[in-house]
């Protein structure tokens, strides 16, 4: 095998992430045979500026935990499950399942919904750009005709549903208000969608993630008010209703039994 | 002026989008922006909103750092397939990618990691280039690495390597003259003897950016690829050197780490375009 071969790079690559591994018999320099600190500078770079990357998508976890905890905790991340692909966006979607499992932030449960919640976030940021249906638009409908109405969600909207007061842990550490001492441990869902520019982050009303969940199925609106009622009893279809118009959550209607299509 | 490059010959930079409403409102000493494929890999969103605006307004260049030209495996024909709907959806001046790989097994390291310059790695990295040219149905161009050790079975100055790889695959070459001196001063050489002995007619673009001091175990300079600071003054003396025998060419400002207001990466442009008009005048006269 010459240096070139993929031997060679199994143990340059190898040894990036594992600082027990010696540096490999192949590179040298010109001051020592064994270049240890330079060497150093590659494991380096690429330990750092994943770590980075993971730093610029959990903002809120980092505010949590600490810098210094972060960067140990997203350190033994990037040792153990390294990207698998050059598109960084997506590097962070296991870091969820990693801190849930992570032993040293058991102690905070709500932890990784908070993680889901900012990768949703990200995902949002760069979804496909849609045009939202505004009120307006939904005056075009019959009201008699809106059980029978499918509504297609913006590509950006998501659902995160949590046993945690999840949206209110995640605004207090992520500057939009300040940290207190939660006295109403309630659970809550959210809803995270960029119906224009921004990425908005949206506590949702009692049964919401049902209703949504439906209608992203493809349950006409009617549907979708039954199942969401059914899991929830206090599901309140006004304020539901008000939720999907006022925040430009559709980006098309359609009904079939009043041959109606509605798009911005 | 439109240089044969298709980039216009003068100062650049490295688009950041804390920087996108100085660079879309004013009139600034830029003829470019160059961005980093990776990240315009989304689907939508403000990314893709800033970079049309950019579009617009600017010639732009396209820099991947994720393609791994430099390894060992075959080229990662789902990244290839994504840089071609990018460059089809924005039409760059310019498609640029590095002398370097980053991805080996199914791990992407996120670095430009060195490679031994023999003639197995010169055939591949051709095969790799001749496969990107062919899918991007465009003339890419190489750029020279910055490097902190050395192999011991490389037989090919580096140099010569590029040489040769640009002419069996006819790509154009990026000369980073930050990366020339930061590699000379790691490995005891002379960036001037490297610059001379560089394939100067096959390059379309320059890159400058800010490099880092350290010492490497024996207390021997150990200068770091940083991009977080001005131009060194040796590198601007480099880089006024090759344009004096280039003629003006397109010239990017790289700042990717503790990124400055936007006031100091203009004055870092600014100072770009006062040596490549100082060498446009000097032809002229």
């Amino acid at each position: 095998m010459t240096a070139a071969s993929p031997a060679f790079q199994d143990n340059f690559a190898n040894a990036l992430l594992d600082a027990d591994r010696a540096v490999p018999e192949a590179v040298t320099s010109h001051t020592a045979r064994t270049p240890r600190k330079r060497f150093a500078v590659y494991r380096n770079n690429v330990i750092v500026g994943l770590v980075q990357a993971l730093r610029e998508q959990f903002p809120a976890i980092e505010k949590i935990v600490g810098e210094e905890f972060f960067a140990a905790m997203a350190r033994v991340y990037v040792v153990n499950e390294p990207p698998r692909s050059p598109i960084l966006i997506d590097y962070g979607n296991g870091f969820p399942g990693f801190i849930a499992r992570f032993e040293p932030a058991a102690e905070l449960p709500y932890l990784a919904d908070v993680a889901r919640l900012e990768i949703a976030r990200t995902r949002a940021y760069h979804a496909a750009d849609a045009t939202s249906l505004n009120p307006a638009h939904w005056n075009g409908l019959d009201p008699a005709a809106l059980a029978d109405t499918r509504a297609t969600l913006h590509p950006s909207l998501q659902i995160l549903r949590s046993r945690y007061p999840v949206v209110t842990i995640w605004e207090m550490n992520a500057g939009g208000i300040e940290p207190a001492s939660i006295e109403d441990c309630e659970a809550e869902n959210a809803l995270i969608v960029r119906p224009h520019f921004d990425v908005e982050v949206r506590r949702l009303p009692a049964g919401g993630a049902a209703f949504l969940h439906a209608l992203a199925m493809g349950a006409s609106l009617g549907e979708a008010a039954t199942s969401a009622a059914a899991e929830t009893p206090a599901f309140d279809l006004a304020a539901n209703l008000a939720g999907l118009i006022g925040a430009g959550l559709a980006t098309a209607l359609h009904c079939t039994t009043a041959h109606k299509d509605i798009a911005p | 002026m439109i240089s044969a490059s298709g980039l216009p010959a003068s100062a650049g930079v490295g688009f950041k989008p804390q920087h996108f409403a100085d660079i879309i409102g004013g009139d600034q000493p830029i003829g470019f922006v160059e961005v980093h494929a990776e990240n315009y890999m989304g689907a939508g969103g403000p990314p893709h909103a800033q970079l049309a605006a950019l579009r617009e307004r600017y010639a732009l260049s396209v820099h991947g750092v994720g393609l791994s030209i430099g390894g060992a495996a075959a080229l990662d024909a789902e990244h290839l397939s994504r840089l071609k709907t990018l460059c089809d959806r924005y039409q760059p001046a310019r498609f640029s990618e590095h002398l370097a790989w980053s991805s080996h097994g199914d791990v992407f390291y996120n670095d430009l990691l060195p490679l031994p310059y023999t003639e197995q790695t010169l055939a591949r990295i051709v095969e790799h280039i001749d496969r990107v040219q062919t899918t991007l149905r465009r003339e890419m161009l190489l750029e020279n690495p910055s490097t902190y050790l050395a192999f011991v079975e490389s037989t090919i100055p580096e140099t010569e390597f590029l040489a040769e790889i640009a002419y069996r695959s006819g790509c154009g070459l990026l000369l980073d003259v930050n990366n020339v001196f930061v590699s000379a001063k790691n490995h005891g050489t002379d960036p001037s003897s490297y610059l001379a002995a560089f394939p100067i007619a096959r390059v379309k673009e320059i890159h400058l950016g800010g490099h880092e001091e350290q010492a490497d175990d024996e207390g021997a300079p150990l200068l770091i690829d940083a991009h977080g600071s001005p131009v060194a003054d040796p590198v601007w003396a480099l880089y006024e050197s090759v344009i004096a025998r280039t003629g003006p060419l397109a010239t990017l400002i790289e700042w990717d780490n503790d990124v400055p207001a936007w006031p100091q990466l203009a004055s870092e442009a600014r100072a770009a375009n006062a040596i490549l008009d100082r060498a446009a005048n000097a032809r002229a006269a």
